[in-house]
């Protein structure tokens, strides 16, 4: 697959994800080397209303979403892979106002399972605020709804 | 440090078991909709079905990425109850298994506090839909918190 085709093909997915639109998450760039998503800052996910620190939980949503999207990069073809786990440290927080990256690629892909690793930044990708690592598991395309899902991503259509 | 009136706050919902105005003051907590209760003498955690808390859309599913920032938070209110750290409890790492699909349905999640340290707590979290013996996902964290009393400098020796 080309890297523009990934690209809508990752567009198409993320919009389909509801509570990603709520956080108003978008795909900054995917290419067969991984993915990158961009999360505005909004104060409606600061956990910390001392600090405007965002909230571990929004943090999470964006690593878990990257990671799950970062299997679109290495797979021939759409499969449905849910997480098995994934574990994120905390480098420091985020900084109130400024837009959160995250990127993710994938480092072992089995027939069964799907073996992650990303970050989340800011302006420096050198200076995380998370390190993130993620199992996916592969659900294959005989997947209730898979097959469908797959082609309208593929296609463009709904 | 807990500012005072935070702190009031915390006390008095703790009191009645409201905690309402408490999870009011945090905005992720409106944005997903968490509710706590008191359940004797523990805390109860819920999490309402909500459209906007929708992942995978085939299934439909909760996306994973809620129900760990739903079981991070529970964590931490659990904290800020039960430990007497003087600050607010800041994460330090977060870990989650997805044992089953969090299906469009209320969630619910309990808080154990395996360990109390001086600086350090452990604490794991089971979230559980229809019934509580099938989890839908298991979750530990460390938070950083902060003694009551400082630290005594490394430098000096413990007293006798």
């Amino acid at each position: 697959m080309n890297d523009s085709s990934l690209q809508a093909m990752a567009e198409r997915f993320l919009s389909a994800l509801q509570h990603c639109q709520l956080l108003q998450m978008r795909v900054a760039h995917a290419d067969s080397d991984g993915m990158t998503l961009v999360m505005p800052w909004s104060p409606a996910i600061v956990g910390n209303p001392q600090t405007g620190a965002v909230h571990g939980g929004a943090l999470t949503t964006l690593m878990d979403t990257t990671c799950g999207m970062a299997t679109l990069c290495v797979l021939p073809r759409f499969e449905v892979c849910p997480t098995l786990d994934l574990r994120i440290d905390y480098m420091h927080a985020a900084v109130p106002g400024k837009p959160i990256y995250g990127h993710a690629q994938c480092y072992r892909v089995t027939r069964d399972v799907i073996f992650t690793r990303g970050t989340a930044y800011q302006d420096d990708p050198g200076q995380p605020i998370c390190h993130v690592v993620g199992t996916f598991m592969r659900l294959g395309q005989e997947i209730k709804g898979g097959i469908r899902f797959g082609n309208s991503l593929k296609e463009g259509g709904a | 440090m807990i500012p005072e009136d935070v702190r009031q706050q915390l006390n008095a919902a703790h009191a009645v078991g409201d905690y309402g105005p408490l999870l009011a003051l945090i905005p992720y907590a409106g944005l997903i909709g968490i509710e706590c209760q008191r359940d004797g003498d523990d805390l109860l955690f819920r999490l309402p079905a909500s459209q906007g808390n929708i992942g995978n859309p085939l299934l439909p599913a909760i996306h994973g990425g809620v129900i760990a920032g739903f079981m991070e938070l529970s964590a931490a209110l659990y904290l800020l109850i039960y430990s007497e750290s003087a600050s607010i409890p800041k994460i330090i790492d977060f870990s989650i298994d997805y044992l089953r699909a969090g299906h469009f349905r209320d969630t619910y999640a309990q808080c154990q506090l395996w360990r109390q340290g001086r600086r350090v707590t452990n604490v794991a979290i089971t979230a559980w839909q229809a019934d509580r013996q099938s989890p839908i996902a298991t979750a530990r964290a460390h938070f950083k918190i902060e003694p009551e009393k400082p630290l005594k400098s490394s430098g000096q020796p413990p007293s006798a």
